[in-house]
This record gives structure tokens, C-alpha cells and sequence, in this order.
């Protein structure tokens, strides 16, 4: 059945993109709608002692000034993940009070007729503050560290199985060494913006988020408005990267501040808001003890990391979370601690602990393969994980050493001399340095509603959303192979409340947990139209048996004779029906967390009853996972060329060879791991938020300061899949793309960088002064 | 923004004549005084157009040297074969600025205009000396990784952020302004002004002063030349540190030798240290190590930037290695 699933289609809203025609969030026209820009504090932790908005709202075009003294009293958030809801700071429920828990926090929004009138009255509102003592360096409130919990993410933060202090003591190799990553900004291209549009007691948002179905469950309880009252539209996303899974205050404060208005508002944060308003990733501390045997078998693995935390909420930045399965050894240790600081809390992103964990450990495992004279590819294959220790479980499916060997041949790696700074081209120094990817298969409930009309076409509605990675090509290539239709006559509609709850976009699950409910729900519209061919006296396939029944190309016919069949249209025009419709739930959930995608009241209900006499959905839920766990393996391999002179680098080439299960779409999947990879070099060489160090504001903070890779940055990219279906996971076999790709490639490049020169950094990012 | 008004020049005279108080600016490509405004940096109350003024010509005068309208674009500039020829570094800085985008907007008297990029200079929620006089200058207590650290002063210590202008300073080009006292020709070196105790002055330029020309002299070893420019990207970003150099050898001798740097420097900095050195000495790394020692001996490196003192010795030996190679 898989006529389109695997094929580098093109994107199917490309043409729209390109040509201006796919409205983002903060791009739909409103009639009556006004402006509102934030206002943002200049201190780092107080109190407002007064704010004057009556020169702001005599300005030109004002139509309001909100702030915590005449905005609506919120509700308590009633949900708190990303699926069901989460507001990303709980603690501080904007303009509820005069309280500054960090620099840049927004404390007015200014509305106006036009977006330059608002942009003016905002430098308007004068405020006078009572300041307090904040603490901002993590490295200097250190000792005020705590162990954390656990992690929003529902990963577990401190682990253990046997007893490395004791291992490390006798083992014959040893590596102990701290790195560090700095605070990172998600940076998508759209930022975050909400245009809310209040209609009598209900509310419409369009809304930059990764999770439609979370932010209406969300806004729900905080406003104190029927879920039914509340609908969250999110059609095209430009990135999120994590940023825009939780709620930051952009989304509810549209909705306040049109109420208080009572015209339509759209709230756009501009590039510096989001860097004190809108999430980022902690800075880490990670401490890493190796132990091993002289044949370079890990006798203990210890990963020590201090994150960072805020005071109106805490977040993990779980970096040691693969720590305790991605190698084999008896002893391992992985715990977190956490420092409060007066900083925006921080959030997921891309690859939330994998992205600077594996940095980390990935570098350490460099560092005893050199210490102990292993080629470093040997290491790892010394110490390959069978199956999941920590959790003494199997892997679904693992095709690691598969992508080790092809990707050693792809770039070469035999070819390499082991010797640090013994290769040379020209002026440069040239270094090869590889690493492990991995990232958790993720997946949750998710549901799907599949229509086939009398004309021949179908149509999907899910509310999970495309956050620019390709989710409408890949649902519309799984439902055509279902539905047994070309992909033009299929139409795939995500990203709006109103459709059966999907799952939200993070934690790389789109595919594998919506996929699942589409195809159910496509094929149980297929199954009805079977059922009534079979059971209408005028169609050739009246009296068959439904497993005897194949649907492809749009007709019906005998499996084994494709002559006796009809089309699908034919039978529903006979029929007199305009449509056939089939919803479908699926429950399957490999995450840990139980509140992740709960069950939905209203409608919800009647799919899952539906689902019940759906033989896909029942043959998917059969499945015995508990034997399992689910993970994406894949290697990254570099090479790069380093000016010894003036400590520039450069990645000439970068390699991955990913088993992520099924490919769905091979140029989509492709794009993902090399905009992961991409990311890698920016972590690796470039990316760094900087904050004043005596005020803990931001000081790089626009995309000028803030670098992230440019076209002539980027390498060779080579990316091939193993493409093994995990059957496991579900009957699509995908597992997620979106992560894993930024996983390894950084402790790749920094260890291709040790390679080039015998210089080991350990704080990132390498830039050039730290190589000279 | 602050709201403003804006008026299109026909002339010379009308630009000028519209241009006095000092709460109006000239306008060209726009890309560095928008900026400014929309961050409130800069809030003049009138904006004069000076793009429709007939100063985009490049023209070889009799004498040699090259008059460059105040108009011509950045991208024209540096593809001009003239100035390829003659000045390859001036190509060179040029296009290893900004974008291709930036470059097409960006004007030649704008360039020589661009306010500094430090951090806190474009953030009013910071104090800043050069954007309020008297206020302080958190720079140099805080993050000053970008900062300079030759002609600092105990008021500011931010960088002069133009590549183009690093080799002009080394050509010791001219420029000509015309005001409502008439016109006048200003030397490169005494256009820019150190910080001193008044930053928030950059330039020695006359409120009303329109710049038409610069004028770059006939050189005829800068045909061998070199900018290099160092920084963390591959593109799109200013100079960590960078050097214009020119160097005129015979027999392995240096005979004269023209060298400036950027990233470094509170303006455009011209080593006439640097070139004592290398004038009159062989041409090997040895000496072009002593000339980069020379060139940053007076440095005073912050917390965050003393790297830069090694990087921008490493920057003109290899500048001038490259220069050095091509004879
Ligand atoms: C993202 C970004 C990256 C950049 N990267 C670099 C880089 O790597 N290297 C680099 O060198 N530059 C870089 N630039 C700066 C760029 O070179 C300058 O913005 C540009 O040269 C300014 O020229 P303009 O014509 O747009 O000036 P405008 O913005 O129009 O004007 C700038 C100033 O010059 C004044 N002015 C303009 N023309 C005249 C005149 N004829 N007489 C008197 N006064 C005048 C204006 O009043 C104003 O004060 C970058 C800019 C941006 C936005
Ligand atoms: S270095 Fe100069 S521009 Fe920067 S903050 Fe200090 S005074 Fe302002």
C-alpha cells in the first residue's frame, strides 16, 4: 500500500509558503483589530512602585494601556504539560501584580490603532520601581543548588544502577572533566504572536504554538471560559523549536487585552522581547566521570549536571537523560540540580538534555578513546548497548552498528590518521571527530477525523499542527496510501481546536502519534465504503468479502481480480451519499508522563467509541510494548578544517546516518536531521546568549549579536537513513525526525576539532579566541 | 519610532539648507540610522533624502587618485574595476561587510557614518555614554567581547564597526563635505574622533555638513593589498579583528608600506607605528611580527576582549604574509 509514504515528494504548502499564500498566526486582517506592543521592565528583580500610563494613552491612536492594575484576574493554570496545556511560568501569571521576578519581563501592553502608534506610546509608560537583590550567575550562586524533581518533560533526573564512585576508585582509565554549554535562544524566523478576537463569551486565537489542543485546554482554565468557548488556530508555524510548546504570556495577554479593548488585538513579541520573554535553554555544568578496563570496557559512567531554574517556575534541562542508556556498563550515576535564578525559566528545546547531554558525554567518550589509545568508533562498538540497562528492557528496534559502519565509509573515517594535528590542506589543519545521536521514539494519544466525498476527494482533520517541518506532506502521503488515493486528491487540515485532538508538536511525535490515527481513521472511511459495495445489489463487489477487497487508485476492486471492481465515487453517487466518514483515537502512549494527551471530553468520547470497531485502531492497542523502549540511535561524523593561525573553524563536511524507523517522506526527513545538523554547528561554534554580567540583562539579543549559522558556514551535508520500519512503535513503523539530528553532531565537531589541533575545549562555543 | 518628518533633497544646497538643527539627519540607504530609530538610538524630528542628489559617480582624476560620490552604493563600489584594480582591498573590505542585501542599499557616505554596534549603545534600558552623555558606560564593566582596545577612553571603549573605512585609512583617503559655510576636504584620520570624554561625538563632521566625495589618493602599490577579516562566522558579521594592508617590495625589501585595522580600534586605525616598522626592513615574518607587536603596543584589553591583542597581531602577519606572497 505504500504507493506515496517514502517518496522525496515535495512539500504539499511549498508553492503556498513561497508565494506568500500560507497565513501565519500574526497575518490574518481583522476588521476593527488594533496593536498591542509590551512593555517590558528594566530591572532584574523588585517591585513596581508606580506606572504611569497617562501620557502612553494620550499618544496618538491609543486605545488602552493595560497593566496589572486594570487587566482581568486569571485562574490558576489547571494543566500543566505541553499536550494538555502548560504555562510556561506558573508562578507568574502576567499582570497580576507589581511583582519583577527577572529583566525584560512584560509588565504593560499598549494598544493602538497602528503597530508604529503602539510601538511609541510603549516607550510612553513611565514606571518607577522598588529594586531588590536579584542573583543571575549560575556559576556563582552555585552552592545554592538543589536536586530537582523531576522534569517537565517526564524524564527522570536522577538515576542509578550499581555504584560508579566506588567503580571509578580501581578503574585503569579515567576522565573527569566539567563541560559547559551557555544559554541558548530558540530563535525561530516567526516570532511569537497571537491575534485574539473575542465574539460575545468566546474567544478565537490565532496563535504561534505547538499545540493547538494545549493552548485552548490552557487559555480555557486560565480565562475561567468553557473549553468549547475557546478555539486556538495555529495554521502555519515558522519554527518553534520548543519555544512555542509551552504558553508564554503573548497568548494570554491578547486575550486580556481585547476584552479590555473590546476590539480584536494582535500581540506580536519582538525579536528582543523573546529573549527575556519567551523561554530559552539553561546554561549547563556538566561534570562527567569515565571509568574503564584496559580494552576500553565502561566500568562507570557518572553525569553530574547544575542547570539552571527561575523563581516563578522550574524547568530541567535534562542533559544526562541518555546517560544511562546509551552505554553499556554496570555502574552508572545521572543526577540534576537545579539553581533559582532571576532569569526567564527556561524551556524545551530542540532536543531538551539530549542536545547538550550527548555534547558532553560524547566528548568525554572522545577523550578516553584517545587516553586509552581506541579509535574512537571502536569505543563505542566496545561498549554497545544491547539493550536498555537503566530500565532492563529491549529496544524496539536498534540499527546502530548499521549506521556506525555506513557512516565511517561515507566520510571516510579509515582513511584518517589517528594522530591529533597530523593532517593537513594548504594552511589548514584537518580533523575528523564522530559521535553518537539518540533521542527517546516518542508517542502519544493522538485522534484523526478521515472524510472521502462523492467526488472522488478526501480530507483530514487533526488538531496537531505542521511547525514547518512537513507534518501536512507526510499526513497527506500516510492518508493517500490509506485512503488508496493519489496524493492531489487528498487535503490534510491540522493546526485548528476544532478538529480531534492531535498531538502537540514536541518531543518528535507528530509522526509517529498522529500517523497512526490518521491512517486508522482513513482506512475505517475505506471499510465503510467496502461494507457498502458489498451490501449494495448494483455494485460488482456485492457479496464479497471485505478481506477479499483491496482499495488503490481510487476504486474498489477483488484482490484477486482487479478487472471485478468499481470506483469510489461510483459507489457513493449510487448511494445518493455526499460523504463517508470515519473518526479514529488511537491511545498508544510511549512517554512517561500520564497527563501528556489525557482523554478529551465531548466529541472525544464518540471517537473513541468509533474506534473500538476499528480493527486498526484494535490491532495498533494489542500491541505488547511493555517489553519495550523506544529510541532513535545514529551516528554523526565531520570533518573540519582549522586555521591554526587565527583559531577558525570550519566544518567542511558533516555525515549522519540515522535509524529512525520508517522514512516518510525522504526529502522532509532529510531537511530535518540537516536543520538539526545546522543547529549543531551553531552550538558547536557560534550560538551564545550573553548576559550583562552586572544586571543579568541580555545583551546579545538580536540575530546580529546572536549567531546562528549562515549559508557560508555550512558544510557538505550527507544524510542517509537505515529505514527500517519499528512495527513496535506502530503500524507506520516511523519514529520521529525532528531532534535527534542536533544530537551528537556538536561533540562531533568538537571532537573533530581536537583531532585538527590537540586543543580540547570544553566550553562552548569554539570560538576563535578560546583555539589560539 | 519617534515620529518624524521626512524631506526630499533635489541639490546639494536644498539637503544643506534643510539640515539645520540638529535634530535633523541625512538619510541614504537607511540601513544603520532605521535601525537606530526604530530602537529610539536616535531621534531626530526630520529626516532629509539625500538619494536623489547627483553624487554616485566614481571618476579617475587627472592626478591619479579616485573621486568616490557619497552616493554610490556599497556593492557598486566594490565591483567598480577601477577599484578593483588600483585598491583590491577596499573590494575586499567591502564585500566581507554586511549582506548582499545591505550592500545594494548601503551608501558610501553612510558607511563612513555607522554608529558602533555595541551591545549596550542599542539598548536604552542600559546607561551609555554615547547615546547619554554623563550616563555612564556599562561596557566596560560588563560584556565587552566586541569592544576595543586601542584609543579607549575611561567613557567609552566601542569599536568603530566599518571594514570599508579600515582601508581608506590606510590609502589616507580624503573627504569632502559641503556645508553652509561652503565645502571642505577633511583627511581620513581627522574625520573620526576618539571617544576621549565626549563619545557621544564620533566625527568631526559639522552639524548642516552634507559629505559628497571621498577621494581616495593614487597609490600605486595598494594595487597589492589585502583585507582580512577575522570573526566567528563564515559571513554576516562584523570584524573580531581585521586588517587593511599595502605593501610596496622590492628585492625582499619593503619600500613603503600602508597598514590599518579594525575591530580593534574606537575609530578607523591606521598603524604609522606598524609602518615604521616595515618600511625599510626585509620582507619575512619576522618583521612582520615586530610590525604587529608595534601596532598593538599601546593595547588595553577589558575582560572579555583581551583576546583580541593576539588575534589582531596574528591578523596583519598574516595579512601581510598574503601581501607579502604576491609580489
Ligand atoms: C545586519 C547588518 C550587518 C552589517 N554588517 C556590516 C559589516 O560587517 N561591516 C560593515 O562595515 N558594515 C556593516 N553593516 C553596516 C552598513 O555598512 C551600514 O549600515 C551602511 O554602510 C550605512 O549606509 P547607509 O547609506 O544605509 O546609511 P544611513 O543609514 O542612511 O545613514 C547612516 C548615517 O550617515 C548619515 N549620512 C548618510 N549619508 C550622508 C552624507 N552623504 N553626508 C552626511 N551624512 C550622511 C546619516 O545621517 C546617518 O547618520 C551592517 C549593517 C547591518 C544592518
Ligand atoms: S562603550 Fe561607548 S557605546 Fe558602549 S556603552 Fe560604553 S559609552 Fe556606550
Amino acid at each position: 500500500m505504500n504507493e506515496t509514504v517514502g517518496k522525496p515528494i515535495d512539500r504539499v504548502d511549498g508553492k503556498l509558503k513561497v508565494t506568500g499564500g500560507a497565513t501565519y498566526s500574526a497575518e490574518f486582517n481583522i476588521k476593527n483589530m488594533v496593536h498591542g506592543v509590551a512593555v517590558t521592565s528594566e530591572i532584574t528583580k523588585g517591585r513596581i512602585q508606580n506606572i504611569n500610563t497617562g501620557i502612553a494613552e494620550k499618544s496618538p491612536g491609543v486605545v488602552g494601556v493595560m497593566t496589572y492594575k486594570n487587566s482581568m484576574q486569571l485562574h490558576s493554570p489547571q494543566t500543566s504539560s505541553p499536550g494538555a496545556g502548560k504555562f510556561a511560568e506558573k508562578d507568574l501569571l502576567p499582570l497580576q501584580n507589581d511583582r519583577v521576578f527577572y529583566d525584560g519581563q512584560i509588565i504593560a501592553v499598549v494598544m493602538a490603532e497602528t503597530l508604529e502608534q503602539a510601538e511609541h506610546a510603549a516607550t510612553l509608560v513611565k514606571v518607577n520601581y522598588q529594586r531588590e537583590e536579584p542573583v543571575f550567575d549560575l556559576e556563582k550562586n552555585i552552592e545554592k543548588a538543589y536536586e530537582a524533581a523531576s522534569a517537565s518533560t517526564g524524564a527522570e533526573t536522577q538515576t542509578k544502577r550499581g555504584n560508579a564512585t566506588e567503580s571509578l576508585k580501581t578503574a585503569s582509565q579515567k576522565i573527569e572533566q566539567t563541560y559547559t554549554t551557555p544559554v541558548y535562544h530558540h530563535n525561530a524566523m516567526e516570532p511569537h504572536a497571537t491575534i485574539a478576537l473575542w465574539q460575545g463569551e468566546t474567544v478565537l486565537l490565532y496563535d504561534a504554538t505547538q499545540s493547538v489542543a494545549g493552548t485552548q485546554g490552557l487559555m480555557s482554565s486560565m480565562l475561567g471560559v468553557p473549553k468549547e468557548k475557546v478555539r486556538v488556530v495555529s495554521y502555519y508555524l515558522g519554527g518553534g523549536f520548543g519555544s512555542k510548546g509551552f504558553s508564554w504570556p503573548n497568548t494570554v495577554l491578547a486575550a486580556m487585552a481585547a476584552k479590555l479593548v473590546s476590539r480584536p488585538v494582535k500581540l506580536v513579541l519582538t525579536r528582543q522581547q523573546q529573549f527575556t520573554t519567551a523561554g530559552r535553554r539553561s546554561q549547563t555544568i556538566q561534570k562527567i566521570s569515565l571509568g574503564a578496563d584496559q580494552s576500553g570496557k565502561l566500568s562507570a559512567i557518572k553525569h553530574a549536571s547544575t542547570v539552571e531554574s527561575s523563581f516563578v517556575d522550574e524547568f530541567v534541562e535534562t542533559a544526562g537523560v541518555a546517560t544511562s542508556m546509551i552505554y553499556s556498563s554496570q555502574n552508572v550515576e545521572v543526577s540534576h540540580k537545579l539553581v533559582r535564578l532571576n532569569k526567564v525559566t527556561p524551556c524545551p528545546m530542540r532536543a531538551p538534555g539530549e542536545a547538550p547531554g550527548t555534547y558532553a558525554l560524547e566528548v568525554a567518550m572522545d577523550e578516553l578513546a584517545y587516553q586509552s589509545k581506541i579509535d574512537p568508533l571502536q569505543l563505542r562498538l566496545i561498549n554497545y548497548a544491547d539493550q536498555e540497562e537503566q530500565k532492563k528492557k529491549k529496544f524496539s528496534s536498534k540499527y546502530l552498528k548499521e549506521c556506525y559502519q555506513k557512516g565511517a565509509e561515507m566520510i571516510g573515517w579509515s582513511k584518517r590518521n589517528p594522530q591529533p594535528g597530523s593532517m593537513k590542506e594548504g594552511k589548514y589543519l584537518v580533523g575528523y571527530g564522530m559521535a553518537t545521536a539518540t533521542y527517546p521514539a516518542n508517542r502519544s494519544a493522538s485522534s484523526a477525523k478521515a472524510t472521502l466525498f462523492a467526488d472522488g476527494h478526501a480530507e483530514i482533520l487533526c488538531a496537531t499542527q505542521d511547525i514547518g517541518t512537513g507534518t501536512y506532506t507526510i499526513m497527506t502521503q500516510t492518508a493517500a496510501d490509506a485512503f488508496g488515493l493519489p496524493i492531489e486528491k487528498v487535503t490534510v487540515k491540522l493546526g485548528d481546536s476544532e478538529f480531534p485532538k492531535g498531538a502537540n508538536s514536541g518531543g518528535s511525535q507528530v509522526t509517529a502519534s498522529v500517523g497512526p490515527a490518521i491512517r486508522a481513521a482513513s482506512m475505517g472511511a475505506v471499510s465503510k465504503l467496502v461494507k457498502l459495495a458489498i451490501g449494495d445489489g448494483k455494485s460488482p463487489l456485492h457479496g464479497q468479502k471485505e478481506a477479499d477487497i483491496t482499495a488503490q487508485n481510487g476504486r474498489l476492486s477483488l484482490k484477486t481480480k482487479p478487472d471485478q471492481g468499481e470506483d469510489y465515487t461510483q459507489i457513493l453517487v449510487r448511494q445518493g451519499l455526499q460523504k463517508i466518514e470515519a473518526q479514529a483515537a488511537t491511545k498508544v502512549s510511549t512517554r512517561q508522563q500520564t497527563e501528556a494527551n489525557p482523554a478529551a471530553g465531548g466529541s472525544e468520547e464518540q471517537i473513541e467509541e468509533e474506534s473500538k470497531s476499528n480493527p486498526v485502531v484494535q490491532e495498533d492497542e494489542k500491541t505488547d510494548r511493555k517489553p519495550y523502549v523506544f529510541h532513535s540511535f545514529g551516528v554523526q561524523f565531520v570533518k573540519v578544517l582549522v586555521d591554526p593561525d587565527l583559531g577558525m573553524v570550519h566544518v567542511d563536511k558533516a555525515v549522519a546516518v540515522m535509524d529512525v524507523g520508517t522514512i516518510m517522506n525522504l526529502k522532509t526527513a532529510k531537511s530535518q536531521i540537516m536543520g538539526g545538523m545546522i543547529f549543531g554547528i551553531g552550538m558547536a561554534l557560534l550560538e551564545e546568549t550573553n548576559y550583562d554580567p552586572n544586571r543579568g540583562r541580555p545583551v546579545t539579543k538580536d540575530l546580529a549579536n546572536y549567531l546562528v549559522p549562515v549559508h557560508a558556514d555550512m558544510p557538505d551535508i550527507e544524510v542517509e537513513f537505515i529505514n527500517k520500519p519499528d512495527m513496535l512503535i506502530s503500524p507506520i513503523g516511523a519514529r520521529g525526525v525532528g531532534e535527534i539530528g542536533i544530537t551528537g553532531i556538536t561533540a562531533a565537531i568538537n571532537n573533530a576539532i581536537y583531532h585538527a589541533t590537540g586543543k580540547r575545549v570544553r566550553e562552548l562555543p569554539v570560538t576563535p579566541d578560546k583555539l589560539l | 519610532m519617534e515620529p518624524f518628518k521626512l524631506v526630499r533633497a533635489q541639490n546639494n544646497a536644498s539637503a544643506i539648507a534643510a539640515s539645520n538643527s540638529k535634530e535633523t539627519k541625512f538619510i541614504a540607504g537607511g540601513t544603520n540610522i532605521i535601525d537606530l530609530m526604530k530602537l529610539y538610538v536616535e531621534k531626530p524630528k526630520q529626516l532629509v533624502d539625500v538619494t536623489s542628489l547627483n553624487l554616485k559617480q566614481i571618476e579617475t582624476q587627472p592626478d591619479g587618485s579616485v573621486k568616490i560620490g557619497a552616493l554610490v552604493k556599497n556593492s557598486d563600489l566594490a565591483y567598480h574595476p577601477v577599484i578593483k584594480q588600483k585598491y583590491p582591498f577596499l573590494s575586499e573590505a567591502l564585500l566581507s561587510g554586511a549582506s548582499a542585501q545591505l550592500r545594494n542599499m548601503a551608501s558610501v557616505g553612510g558607511n563612513l557614518l555607522q554608529r558602533t554596534r555595541c551591545y549596550y549603545f542599542y539598548d536604552t534600558a542600559f546607561p551609555c555614554n554615547k547615546r547619554e552623555p554623563g550616563s555612564g558606560c556599562p561596557a566596560i564593566s560588563g560584556y565587552n567581547r566586541i569592544h576595543a582596545v586601542l584609543g579607549t577612553s575611561d567613557k567609552c571603549i566601542a569599536t568603530s564597526p566599518s571594514d570599508m573605512c579600515v582601508p581608506m585609512a590606510a590609502l589616507g583617503a580624503m573627504i569632502q563635505v559641503e556645508g553652509p559655510a561652503g565645502s571642505r576636504k577633511i583627511p581620513f584620520a581627522d574625520f573620526h574622533r576618539l571617544p576621549g570624554d565626549t563619545p557621544q561625538i564620533d566625527t568631526n563632521l559639522k552639524q548642516g555638513e552634507l559629505i559628497t566625495a571621498v577621494i581616495l589618493p593614487s597609490l600605486p602599490f595598494a594595487a597589492k593589498s589585502h583585507y582580512l577579516k577575522v570573526r566567528d562566522r563564515a559571513s554576516y558579521e562584523f570584524a573580531l579583528t581585521s586588517a587593511a594592508v599595502a605593501l610596496d617590495i622590492s628585492n625582499g625589501k619593503i619600500n613603503n608600506s600602508r597598514i590599518a585595522l579594525g575591530g580593534v580600534g574606537t575609530k578607523p586605525w591606521r598603524s604609522f607605528a606598524a609602518e615604521k616598522v616595515l618600511n625599510g626592513a626585509a620582507a619575512n615574518t619576522q618583521t612582520y611580527r615586530a610590525a604587529a607587536e608595534a601596532a598593538m603596543a599601546g593595547a588595553k584589553p577589558h575582560k572579555y576582549n583581551a583576546f583580541k591583542v593576539e588575534l589582531a597581531k596574528r591578523t596583519i602577519v598574516r595579512a601581510l604574509e598574503t601581501v607579502g606572497g604576491m609580489v
